[in-house]
C-alpha cells in the first residue's frame, strides 16, 4: 500500500515537473523510449534484419542506462598519474568497463545473428518470416495447420506450434 | 594453492577451444581429441574441486589478485560443485556420442568446448556482471551449434533462439544493472549485504531489478510463456547438441536463478515480497500444466521430450519460490536429475534414430525386441521422469511435493497444497506420453513378422515370448527370417505398425542384439544406472546441500 502511495506521490512531482524531469534526467527517458522502441522492432517487424537492428536498440539502451548511471556532475576522466595524489571528482570507472564487455558481447551476437540470415537467405531466398513461414510448411519443417488454426494451444500440437512462431515473431501475418 | 582449480576449471575449455580451429590448418579430424583431452581434463579438475568442497567446504579464488568486491572472485561451494559435476560429466559423456553421430569438423568442437568453458563459469562465479558474460558466452556458442545441423529449418530455430536468448540475457543485465545502481557493487556476497545497508528488501529499485532478473533468466531457462524458442531449437539441433543443450544450458540457468535468488536477495527478500513469489508461483504452476499437456500431445520423440523440459523447469521454479528449506532442496536434486534423465533421453533418442532411423512414437514399434537394451535403457529413464522410485526424478518431485505441503501447513496459505497438486496432475501427464512410449517400444507390432510375439505364432509357446526369449538369438538377425511362419489371421494392426528396422549400415555388437554404436549405448546405459543410483541417495543428496541449505536458511 506504501508503494501505491509513494508511487501516486511521485506521479504528483513527475506531473508537475516534466519538463524538469526531461531537463535532468532526459538519459534515463530515453534508455526506456529506446528500449521499447528495439523491442517492439524484434517483436513486429516482419525482416529478420530488422529484428536484428531492433535487438540492436535493444542493448544500446542498457549500455545508455549504464553510461549515464556513472556521470557526476562536473567530474573528470578517471585516470590518476602514478604519483600524484589529487583527490577530484571522478566519474566511476566500473559502468564504462561493464559497458565495453557489453558491447563486445553485442557485437559477437550480431555476428552470429546476420550469419545465420545468410544461411536463412541462402536456404529460402528470402528474409520475410512470413513467407519463410509458408516455405518452411512446403518444405515440412512446419507443420501445415498452423496458419488456419487459433491461438489456443489447447488445439493441439500444431496450433501450438503456431503460437510458438507467433510469439517469437510477432506475428508476420499483421503485414 | 588449491584454490587455483576454479580458474583453471574455465580457462581449459576457453584455451582449448582455440586448438581444434589452429591445428584445423594441419590436421583434418584434429577436433574431437582435443575436445575429448580436454573435457577429460575438466572431469578432473571438477574431481579435485568437489573433493576440495567435500573436505573444507566452500572456498574462493580472487581473479588477478584483485580482491573482492571489487575483483572478481570465483567460488565453489556445494551446489555449485554439484552442478559442475554434472557440466564435467555430461560434456564428456556426449562426445562419445558425437564421435559418431556428428556434427563432424573442427570448428564444431571449437565451439563445444566454448560452450563448455562458459557452462563452467556460470557455476563457479561469484559476481553478477561476470554471470552475464558467461551467460553469453554459453548463449552464443548454443546458438552456433543448434545451426549446425546445416538445415534451413536449424538456422531459422537458432535465430529465434537468439532474438528470444539475447533479450533474456539483456533483462538480466538491467537487472544487475538496477542491483548496480542501488548499491554500488556487483559481488554476490557484497550485494547482499550492501542491499540490507542501503536500500532494504522494499526498496522499488531492489524489487524491480529482481523482477527483471527473473524475467530474463526465465526466458533462458524457457519457462511457460516464454518457452516458445525451445522445442524448436530442440528438435532443429543436431542430436549431440541437443543431448548437452537440454542438459546443461537451461539447468545452469536455473542454477543462476537459485543462485542469485538464495545468495543475493536472500529468503528474506521473498518474504518481503508476496507479490513477487506468487508470481513466480503463478508462471512455474502454468510451466508444470502447460508443458505436460504439450508434450503429452506430441509425436515427435524429441519435441516431446523439449515440452516435458518447460513442465520441470517449473518445477523448479516453483520450488525456488515456495522458500522452503525442503522444497529448496527437492528443486536442486530435481535440477541435477533432470539434466542426468534428459540427457539420457535425448540420448536415447539420438542413438536410436542413428541405428534404426526412429524419430517419432509411431516408427518405434518392437523397438524393444529389435534393440531391448535401448529401449529399456529408454523406458528405464522415462519411469525415472514420471518419478517412480527408485530414481532421481522421484526425489526431486517427491522433496518439491512435501515443500509445498510444508509451507501451506506452515501458514502461508493454499499455494503450497496448489503446487503440489499441480505436480501431482503432471506426473499423470507425463506418465501418459512416457507409457504411450513403452507401450511402442514393448507391445505395438504384436502378430507382425518380425514383430512382438511372431515367433509363438503356430506355436504353443508363451504368448509373451516374443520379448522373453533369448534376445540375442531372435533379434539379432532382424528382418523377416523370423517370419517364415507368419500365418497371418487377418487382426494384424494397420501400415503404421510396421515394427523398427535397421538402417543400411547400422553396426553389428556381438554382445547384444541392438544395432547401435557400441559406445552411446554404453553411455546411455550407464546414465540410465546412475539416475536410479542416485535415486537411492536421497540421504546423502540431502547431507551434501545441507551446509547449503542451512546457509542461505539461516
Amino acid at each position: 500500500m506504501t508503494d501505491v502511495a509513494s508511487a501516486g506521490v511521485d506521479a504528483a512531482v513527475a506531473s508537475a515537473g516534466v519538463v524538469d524531469v526531461l531537463a535532468t534526467r532526459h538519459a534515463y527517458v530515453a534508455f526506456a523510449v529506446l528500449l521499447c522502441i528495439g523491442l517492439y522492432m524484434m517483436i513486429a517487424n516482419p525482416h529478420l534484419v530488422k529484428k536484428i537492428i531492433g535487438l540492436n536498440l535493444f542493448q544500446t539502451a542498457i549500455f545508455l542506462l549504464f553510461i549515464a548511471s556513472a556521470y557526476v556532475e562536473g567530474g573528470s576522466i578517471p585516470i590518476v598519474p602514478s604519483g600524484d595524489v589529487e583527490a577530484g571528482t571522478f566519474v566511476s570507472p566500473l559502468p564504462h568497463v561493464i559497458v565495453l564487455t557489453a558491447i563486445v558481447v553485442g557485437v559477437s551476437l550480431t555476428a552470429v545473428g546476420l550469419a545465420l540470415c545468410i544461411r536463412i537467405y541462402d536456404e529460402y531466398g528470402t528474409l520475410r518470416t512470413d513467407t519463410l513461414r509458408e516455405l518452411m510448411r512446403d518444405e515440412g519443417s512446419l507443420p501445415v495447420e498452423s496458419a488456419v488454426n487459433g491461438d489456443a494451444p489447447a488445439e493441439g500440437a500444431d496450433a501450438s506450434a503456431a503460437v510458438d512462431d507467433a510469439t517469437a515473431d510477432g506475428g508476420g501475418a499483421d503485414d | 594453492m588449491t584454490d587455483v582449480l576454479l580458474p583453471l576449471a574455465i580457462a581449459v575449455p576457453i584455451v582449448a577451444a582455440t586448438l581444434p580451429i589452429a591445428l584445423g590448418l594441419w590436421y583434418d579430424d584434429i577436433g574431437w581429441p582435443i575436445a575429448a583431452v580436454a573435457t577429460t581434463a575438466v572431469v578432473g579438475i571438477a574431481a579435485g574441486i568437489v573433493a576440495e568442497v567435500a573436505i573444507g567446504g566452500r572456498f574462493t579464488h580472487a581473479l588477478g589478485t584483485y580482491q573482492p568486491p571489487i575483483g572478481i572472485e570465483l567460488v565453489a561451494d556445494q551446489l555449485s560443485a554439484a552442478v559442475l559435476a554434472l557440466i564435467a560429466l555430461v560434456s564428456l559423456a556426449t562426445l562419445a556420442f558425437s564421435r559418431v553421430a556428428g556434427p563432424r569438423g573442427n570448428p564444431f568442437y571449437s565451439g563445444y568446448l566454448l560452450l563448455v568453458g562458459g557452462l563452467v563459469g556460470m557455476a563457479l562465479t561469484g559476481d553478477l556482471f561476470n554471470m552475464f558474460v558467461f551467460l553469453e558466452i554459453v548463449g552464443i556458442t548454443t546458438y552456433a551449434l543448434i545451426a549446425a545441423d546445416r538445415s534451413g529449418a536449424s538456422a531459422y530455430a537458432s535465430l529465434k533462439y537468439l532474438v528470444v536468448g539475447t533479450v533474456g540475457a539483456s533483462l538480466y543485465l538491467v537487472g544487475v544493472g538496477y542491483a548496480f545502481l542501488a548499491t554500488g557493487t556487483l559481488n554476490m556476497v557484497d550485494m547482499r549485504e550492501q542491499i540490507v545497508a542501503q536500500a532494504g528488501y522494499g526498496d522499488p529499485l531492489i524489487q524491480a531489478s529482481y523482477a527483471l532478473i527473473v524475467a530474463g533468466l526465465a526466458l533462458k531457462i524457457a519457462l511457460f510463456p516464454v518457452h516458445t524458442w525451445q522445442p524448436d531449437a530442440y528438435q532443429r539441433a543436431p542430436d549431440a547438441v541437443t543431448a548437452v543443450v537440454a542438459a546443461l544450458v537451461s539447468t545452469t540457468s536455473a542454477y543462476a536463478l537459485i543462485r542469485v535468488t538464495y545468495t543475493v536477495f536472500t529468503v528474506d527478500f521473498l518474504a518481503a515480497n508476496d507479490a513477487i513469489t506468487t508470481g513466480i508461483l503463478l508462471v512455474s504452476g502454468a510451466s508444470i500444466l502447460a508443458g505436460s499437456v504439450l508434450a503429452a500431445m506430441q509425436s515427435d520423440l524429441k519435441r516431446m521430450f523439449a515440452y516435458s523440459s518447460v513442465a520441470q523447469f517449473g518445477m523448479i521454479g516453483a520450488a525456488i519460490a515456495l522458500a522452503n528449506e525442503t522444497a529448496l532442496l527437492g528443486g536442486i536434486v530435481h535440477l541435477i536429475g533432470h539434466g542426468l534423465l534428459k540427457f539420457g533421453l535425448f540420448l536415447g533418442v539420438g542413438t536410436l534414430a542413428l541405428g534404426y532411423g526412429v524419430r517419432r512414437i509411431e516408427d518405434a514399434a518392437s523397438a524393444a525386441r529389435e534393440a531391448p537394451f535401448t529401449a529399456g535403457a529408454i523406458a528405464l529413464l522415462g519411469l525415472g521422469l514420471v518419478g517412480i522410485p527408485p530414481s532421481v526424478g522421484f526425489l526431486g518431485k517427491w522433496y518439491i511435493g512435501v515443500g509445498a505441503v510444508e509451507s501451506s501447513m506452515a501458514g502461508a496459505g493454499p499455494a503450497g497444497i496448489a503446487v503440489a497438486v499441480v505436480i501431482f496432475v503432471s506426473t499423470l501427464f507425463t506418465l501418459s506420453y512416457v507409457a504411450r512410449l513403452i507401450e511402442r517400444f514393448y507391445f505395438a507390432g504384436v502378430g507382425l513378422p518380425g514383430g512382438h510375439g511372431d515367433d509363438a505364432v503356430g506355436h504353443d509357446d508363451d504368448p509373451t515370448g516374443g520379448r522373453d526369449t533369448d534376445p540375442a538369438g531372435v533379434a539379432a538377425d532382424g528382418g523377416n527370417e523370423s517370419g517364415d511362419d507368419h500365418t497371418g489371421d487377418g487382426d494384424a494392426p494397420d501400415d503404421g505398425h510396421v515394427p523398427v528396422a535397421p538402417v543400411e549400415g547400422a553396426p553389428r555388437l556381438s554382445l547384444v542384439p541392438d544395432r547401435v554404436p557400441p559406445a552411446s549405448l554404453a553411455v546411455l546405459v550407464l546414465t540410465a544406472l546412475v539416475t536410479v543410483a542416485l535415486g537411492f541417495g536421497g540421504f546423502a543428496l540431502s547431507e551434501w546441500f545441507g551446509p547449503f541449505l542451512t546457509e542461505v536458511f539461516a
